[in-house]
């Protein structure tokens, strides 16, 4: 029982990164159509921009609260103009080529940021200060810390924000028409450009808060872990229907529960035959079966025969 | 309209035959001009040829059936360990080439059906999503299959695999023809000519086959090509199929080359630079897939060794750590060169055209 609890805890605060991750995903896909692979470099960015900051602040005898409240600004804002030079680079001349053209500009783009982060923070695990005196909580034989409670409630802030922000706001209706049909959109008024370049530069904003918080909860940050993490996230967006901002909260949640519990129990299940270090398939198996089944996403509205 | 295109074939033929005759020099030329550097050109020329097999074999997923799939690397890591534990100390078993490659190919080509039949309800991205899950479960079995039964030998591969092996003949030690002395790379460097014609040989009668014909009615509009009787289902297992044994066939000859075969060579980024190689030089067209290829191997390499010079001409001293200069510079270029050709660098006729009217 308390291993239940405990992996149901982890596995929200683990779905909760991937969820906000996932958003960046899915509202590029949901406007353009595109996979933004470099998004997970983003993040990572992220990360590595606040543990520059705290870093350099630490000694300055500010509070902690404070050092990292401005670290994920500053992450925040070095995100959204990366988000927005992305989009400039990579994706806007490239519009009406090729599908596949696009992805392999973003997979260049990904290698080159991966690329200038290992040049700027070098290519060893880096460790993030502890700057929280961390309080450990326990409830029913099962623990978490204010780190994790942060992280849930952080992500449930932004979250609703996102959601204001898309349905009650003027840039939010134009990001929905543009979804629906950019064409007509357009000729509605809407400026199609400026929505594609908030949507990047919305997504990266939520992807600095998740590097945020991957750094703080893991501690640690390394130059290349916005591969997996992005990997992840992109799995969830799809598995809640990717284009569909309440699936990719949905799809994170879900696969961060799935993982933890996965992680915790495949021990047992298979007799010791597999142990833990297993986890990272999870995500895929159970993309596999979601897939097999409602193959556009547990959300995702059946599009018929667009390809 | 079949005759015309034959006689078109045949004046091709004619008109090139002397480009032919110069390609085949040239290709009778390279692994001793590259000696002349040293046997690793001549084992980067190998990889060359090895990678534009693996593109070759995506190709006919991706460029003709137009199923994006990121997991390719998968079936090559099939066909690497089929050989490496059917072909080493691991177990002890010392199987000779001629039965493993087919087995591995064979192996491929399952695994193959096994990842087409559950997707073929799906399209575009998810598809690719798929195919990329499946390359990362087949990474972390082998990565972690040594317990509690030592299947892969874990992290740290296997090692001492046996090379290729005709009789007393074998490709991974320097020996004399007719005054002519050929070092290991060397041998390998014509066994994978040859086979490499083979496959060229075999994608082009594809192309324009009954079959090569279905994959890409099936590439331009699935419902249209179903409506006109092609059985998809099938004709989309034979593309994942085919595919998948080429990249068994790759991955076993690449275990035979390099002796050594670990979990590491089976990244998703070999997937990514595979799609890269066809992308880039012009999906659905061979000789752009060849390019592809051939380019890609190339510049890390010629970058690895042009980078440190370079930055010691110009700054008198190692500014910017070499390995990742190289990375970076070959990200930078992936998206200048699709940028500036959407189509990549040499697509085919077709393509062209039907990029230029879309412009309009």
């Amino acid at each position: 029982m308390d291993t239940l609890l405990q992996q149901l805890i982890n596995g929200l605060t683990l779905g909760a990164v991937y969820a906000l991750v996932a958003l960046g995903y899915t509202m590029v896909y949901g406007i353009i159509g595109l996979i933004n692979f470099a998004h997970g470099e983003v993040v990572m960015i992220g990360t590595m921009v606040a543990f520059t900051v705290i870093v350099s602040l630490a000694s300055s005898g500010m509070s902690p609260l404070l050092i990292l409240g401005v670290g994920l600004l500053v992450s925040v804002v070095v995100c959204m103009v990366l988000g927005w030079a992305l989009e400039r680079v990579a994706y806007r001349p490239l519009r009406h080529a090729p599908r596949l053209t696009p992805l392999i500009t973003a997979i260049g783009m990904s290698i080159v940021l991966q690329n200038v982060a290992m040049i700027i923070w070098g290519r060893n695990y880096i460790t993030f200060p502890p700057m929280i005196n961390k309080q450990i909580y326990e409830i029913g034989g099962a623990s978490f810390t204010n780190v994790q409670v942060a992280i849930v409630s952080l992500a449930a802030l932004v979250m609703l924000g996102l959601i204001y922000l898309v349905h009650r706001t003027r840039i939010g209706m134009a990001m929905r028409a543009t979804a629906q049909n950019p064409h007509v959109a357009s000729l509605m008024g809407v400026d199609i450009n400026r929505v594609i370049a908030m949507a990047f530069i919305i997504g990266s904003a939520l992807g600095a808060v998740a590097g945020c918080m991957v750094g703080s909860y893991y501690e640690i940050a390394h130059y290349q872990m916005g591969f997996m993490l992005g990997l992840k996230a992109f799995t969830a967006a799809v598995l809640g229907g990717i284009g569909n901002l309440a699936g990719a909260m949905a799809g994170g949640l879900l696969l961060g529960l799935i993982e933890a519990l996965g992680a915790g129990y495949i021990g047992d299940l298979t007799g010791d035959f597999l142990g833990s270090h297993y986890q990272d398939i999870f995500a895929f198996i159970v993309l596999i079966i979601v897939l097999m089944f409602r193959p556009s996403g547990l959300f995702g509205e059946r599009t018929g025969d667009r390809a | 309209m079949n005759g015309r295109i034959r006689s078109s074939v045949s004046v091709s033929w004619q008109r090139h035959w002397l480009g032919l005759l110069l390609l085949a020099v040239v290709l009778l030329a390279v692994p001793f001009v590259a000696a002349l550097g040293g046997q690793a050109w001549v084992r980067i020329a190998n990889f060359a040829i090895l990678y534009m097999f693996l593109a070759l074999g995506l190709n006919i997923v991706v460029g003709y059936a137009g199923l994006l799939d990121l997991g390719y690397v998968a079936f090559y890591a099939v066909g690497a360990y089929t050989y490496a534990l059917l072909a080493s100390p691991h177990f002890g078993i010392h199987l000779p080439f001629w039965v493993i490659l087919p087995l591995g190919a064979g192996l491929a080509c399952v695994f193959g059906v096994l990842l087409g039949a559950p997707t073929l309800k799906l399209r575009g991205d998810y598809l690719a999503i798929v195919t990329l899950g499946f390359g990362e479960i087949v990474r972390i079995f082998m990565n972690n299959l040594n317990a509690p039964i030592n299947v892969t030998n874990g992290a740290q591969g296997i090692t001492l695999i046996d090379p290729i092996r005709i009789g007393d003949f074998s490709f991974a030690q320097t020996s004399t023809f007719l005054g002519v002395t050929l070092s290991g790379p060397q041998k390998y460097y014509f066994l994978l000519v040859a086979l490499a014609l083979l496959v060229i040989v075999v994608n082009i009668r594809l192309q324009d086959s009954r079959i090569g014909r279905a994959w890409q009615a099936i590439r331009e509009d699935e419902v249209a090509a179903k409506a006109c009787g092609i059985n998809t289902r099938n004709i989309k297992l034979l593309a994942f199929a085919m595919g998948a044994s080429f990249g068994g066939i790759a991955g076993g000859i690449f275990s035979a080359m390099q002796g050594f075969v670990s979990p590491e060579s089976f990244s998703l980024m070999e997937s990514i630079t595979i799609l890269a190689m066809v992308v880039l030089g012009g999906m659905g067209h061979i000789p752009g897939v060849i390019l592809g290829a051939v380019l890609l191997t190339g510049l890390p390499e010629a970058l690895r060794y042009g980078i440190e010079p370079l930055q010691r001409a110009l700054f008198g001293r190692m500014i910017i750590d070499p390995e990742s200069l190289r990375m970076l510079v070959f990200g930078l270029a992936l998206v200048l060169v699709m940028r500036f050709r959407p189509a990549g660098l040499w697509p085919s006729s077709q393509r062209r055209r039907e990029l230029a009217e879309s412009a309009d």
